[in-house]
């Protein structure tokens, strides 16, 4: 279960985010909705460690330990998976051993046994088939030369690698046709479970027709402003953020 | 301290010769080419400051060290030796600069003879390591492969030891020769333990048609002095395709000299520089385009961390004659700490007018995004940095289609540097 109690953070500075509470229990899979420039991605930067943030007040545990003392590779072997709203490229960092080094490091740090190159490429293309992704997405360099469909599908292929408790899709739907965002939900979707969560953070209400969300927040201004069932993004699409913005204030 | 330097040259240049008066009646191979050599450097001595081709790096840090003639000890080399992780197959192993038959395994279809430096034709005395080389060589081997014969892979081991209780040198001389047609993957490795001052010189005659490549681990004692000079001529059609990976030693320099002399010969000459600590390391190169339609590439890497200073010289020369020249040359460097410093310095000397050369440098730190993702995946920070440093050396790294080599030089990489990279100073 991740729990955020008051969390202040910014840059440089800046503060950010003011003062956000939010509860996403395990097992169930939550939007975070707002305008541009209302936070959501510092929530997810400082939610999965990224130099440069500063956090000034508040907490964040996951699962009961402090979220915000872990270096980021603690998080994500202790579950938590961010999937980039902008994936880096790697070049000269093959795929598949980019993600079999990450799997092992986690697996070693939760003291798992590691897995060997035959183990991994076996379960990595079955991954892949049920992906319906293209079986060279594993011989490329870490997204050097993909399109940004497939950049985010390379997300969700991790994902579904990692077995993460927790992710943060952070605007995975940004700049995606129809057919990426589906297999993209369909990859979200299929690692819904009692023990995983999710927190995805997006601008539009299209995404989550596809994963439909337990909960809608509301960011703006640095605070979650409302909170509700999967209705509330209907609305937000009706109406606009302006409307819910000054209504809350 | 200009004049302090000079005066610590002169006075080492001088134990060298005094060294050379001592032992040169009982010094085995052609007598007139060592007195000519010893002529050359009394005359030159060693290089100074004010040299610009050394410039950058200077030797007062050697001259203040008195190397003396290792004696010949039957020290066991073997457990040295196995500790590398050599690949299988035959091997040229010499130890203090000398032939050591009961470590070695000679080849097959390769004549190989040892016992006496192998002075070879192309080497010049002008260049004042070689000098001293000449004057001081006392083994070396000489191998010559036949026209079209595919001789496989060799290794060429140079191990120092600290058997002598004081600092030695030694002036290993090697010549390659390949026939025509004639091809040879020579790999050399230089490692050791303690204080001493390595001096090989290498010559490479690569006639028409012919290939060498000469794959190069310099992984020295952290104490250690290293200055070699390679000399490859490379006839028509023939390749010198070459990569220098220097790990090791206090002061190191690898100075290539490549002359294309037949038409469409072609030179690579890449490297990749990993220093930490207050090491020092160049890589010089001169490729002298002599006949038309020759090509040269040239990628350089260095990663620099802690106090160390990597420097890159490449000189491309065209004579006029060398029309449709293809030369390229690409240095690369990234700074992982504050205090470390590259000197990169390109040259191009063009006589002919239908030419293509281009040369390009860059400097960079680890980018602080691909370090997040890594370690958003669950990738320790060390072993983030390491996979990075291998990225960036991966176009260095990737052309060695000798896959067992390259993987024991991406091994000795990264033990080398995940100690180095993980301890805080990189951050």
């Amino acid at each position: 279960m991740l729990e955020i109690k008051g969390l202040r953070a910014g840059i440089e500075d800046k503060e950010i985010l003011k003062g956000i509470d939010l509860v996403v229990p395990t097992g169930e899979v939550h939007a975070i909705m707002g305008p541009n420039g209302s936070g959501k991605s510092t929530l997810s930067y400082v939610l999965s460690g990224r130099d440069g943030y500063e956090v000034t007040g508040g907490s964040a545990t996951f699962d009961g330990a402090d979220l915000l003392e872990m270096e980021p590779e603690v998080r994500a072997a202790a579950g938590l998976f961010l999937a980039f709203q902008y994936p880096v490229e790697l070049p000269g960092v093959g795929n598949a051993n980019f993600l079999r080094t990450a799997l092992n490091a986690q697996r070693r740090a939760r003291g798992e046994a590691e897995l060997d190159a035959v183990q991994f490429l076996k379960m990595a293309r079955a991954e892949i088939k049920r992906l319906s992704m293209a079986d060279d997405m594993l011989k490329r360099n870490v997204n050097v030369g993909f399109s940004g469909g497939e950049k985010k599908r390379n997300e969700v292929l991790q994902m579904a690698i990692l077995r993460p408790k927790l992710a943060i899709l952070d605007e995975t739907d940004s700049g995606l046709d129809i057919d990426a965002l589906k297999i993209v939900a369909d990859g979200v979707n299929a690692l819904r479970s009692p023990t995983f969560s999710a927190l995805v953070i997006t601008h539009y209400q299209r995404l989550l027709d596809y994963i439909v969300p337990d909960r809608v927040h509301v960011l703006a201004g640095g605070r979650i402003i409302r909170s509700g069932g999967p209705e509330l993004a209907h609305e937000l699409e009706a109406n606009g953020y302006a409307a819910v913005v000054a209504e809350a204030a | 301290m200009n004049a302090v330097s000079q005066t610590s040259l002169q006075a080492s240049a001088q134990g060298f010769l005094a060294r050379y008066e001592g032992l040169k009646a009982r010094l085995s191979g052609n007598v007139a080419l060592r007195a000519a050599g010893a002529a050359a450097f009394a005359q030159q001595g060693l290089p100074g400051p004010r040299e610009e081709a050394w410039r950058y790096t200077g030797l007062r840090v050697l001259a203040d060290v008195a190397f003396h003639e290792p004696v010949v000890l039957l020290a066991d080399g073997a457990a040295q030796l196995a500790a590398l992780g050599l690949i299988d197959g035959p091997r040229l192993v010499f130890v203090d600069g000398r032939f050591r038959d009961d470590l070695s395994q000679l080849p097959e279809g390769v004549s190989v003879q040892t016992g006496a430096p192998a002075f070879g034709r192309i080497a010049d005395n002008a260049e004042k390591m070689v000098a001293l080389n000449t004057m001081l060589a006392e083994d070396g081997a000489a191998i010559d492969v036949a026209a079209d014969v595919d001789a496989g892979t060799l290794l060429l081991v140079s191990l120092g030891s600290d058997a002598h209780g004081k600092p030695v040198s030694f002036h290993p001389r090697h010549a390659v020769r390949l026939g025509k047609g004639a091809r040879l993957t020579l790999v050399e490795v230089n490692a050791g333990v303690g204080v001493y001052f390595n001096n090989p010189v290498l010559t490479a005659e690569i006639a028409e048609d012919a290939t060498l490549v000469h794959l190069r681990q310099q992984m020295e004692a952290p104490g250690a002095f290293h200055l070699s000079t390679v000399f490859a001529e490379v006839g028509a059609r023939g390749t010198y395709d070459s990569f220098s990976l220097a790990l090791g030693g206090k002061l190191a320099r690898v100075q290539v000299h490549a002359r294309l002399v037949g038409e469409k010969a072609m030179a690579h000459l890449n490297a990749a520089q990993l220093l930490g600590g207050s090491q020092h390391s160049d890589f010089t190169t001169v490729v002298r385009h002599a006949a038309p339609a020759t090509a040269s590439r040239q990628t350089v890497k260095n990663v620099l961390t802690g106090r160390s200073k990597g420097v890159f010289q490449g000189k491309i020369e065209v004579d006029r004659i060398a029309q449709k020249t293809d030369g390229y040359q690409m240095n690369q460097t990234l700074l992982l700490s504050r205090d470390a410093e590259i000197d990169s310095k390109p040259q191009l000397e063009i006589y002919a007018d239908d030419v293509k050369c281009s040369h390009g440098a860059t400097v960079g730190e680890l980018d602080a995004d691909q370090l997040f993702y890594l370690r958003s995946r669950g990738v320790p920070v060390a072993e983030a940095r390491n996979i990075l440093v291998r990225a960036f050396l991966a176009e260095a790294l990737d052309p060695i289609a000798h896959e067992a080599v390259r993987a024991g030089m991406e091994a000795a990489i990264a033990a080398r540097w995940a100690a180095e990279l993980g301890t805080g100073d990189a951050a």
